[in-house]
């Protein structure tokens, strides 16, 4: 079920105000982030999101396309390398 | 035989005529025919030109039907790839999209079995 509207979207406080104060410096910084399940907001296009996937942080540069996605979602918590046997084509990825 | 956003309707009830085209089900089909004044239970050929002309033209102009609705949904698949986010990969590599299982079943995802020698232990 999709979230109560009332509620507005979840974003961490933290990094809301980190967005909020960034922009008002003007700055953008590269911001890390454990954050996965905050919702990409207008605010924040234009910033370079480090976003941690379990292992490794990963970039993330926000568009406008992204926003209403979370940032967990471009960081992928899982690679796949193929299968045994299978070797070449799938491997390299 | 009744051409309907470039559908040739078959000589059924109008309500399941209706579900021949693309975007339109049960449910939508039953509204049209309420809008339209028409019982769902009369057949296609029984209905006049003037009565096809209505359904035509409510469908026309209040549905999203056919190519119309496909390329949105291409587009709507294509976005998610684009941006790289987790629905798009699974889209790309042919996947369940919401988190099914994969290690059993998703056969409709993933195409016909494709046997792996040794698999089984």
């Amino acid at each position: 079920m999709a979230r109560s509207i009332k509620k507005g979207p979840f974003i961490e406080k933290r990094l809301y105000k980190r967005v909020i104060e960034a922009n008002k410096s003007g700055s953008k910084p590269m911001i890390k982030t454990y954050s996965r399940c905050s919702t990409v907001i207008p605010e924040m296009v234009g910033f370079t999101f480090s976003v941690y996937n379990g292992k490794t942080w990963v970039p993330v540069y926000i568009t406008e396309n992204l926003v209403g996605h979370k940032l967990g979602e471009f960081s992928p918590t899982r690679l796949f390398r193929g299968h045994a046997g299978s070797d070449s084509k799938a491997r390299k990825r | 035989m009744a051409r309907i956003a470039g559908i040739d309707l078959p000589n059924k009830s109008v309500k399941i005529a209706l579900t021949y085209i693309y975007g339109i089900g049960n449910t939508s089909a039953l509204k049209i025919c309420e809008s339209a004044k028409i019982d769902p239970d009369t057949r296609m050929n029984d209905i006049s030109p003037e009565e096809v002309n209505q359904l035509r033209n409510l469908i026309e102009n209040d549905y999203k039907v056919e190519g119309r609705l496909r390329t949105e949904t291409a587009l709507n698949i294509k976005r998610l790839m684009d941006i790289g986010c987790y629905r798009g990969l699974r889209h790309r590599k042919g996947l369940p999209v919401r988190g099914q299982r994969t290690k059993t079943n998703s056969r409709t995802r993933k195409g016909r079995k494709k046997t792996v020698a040794g698999k089984k232990k």
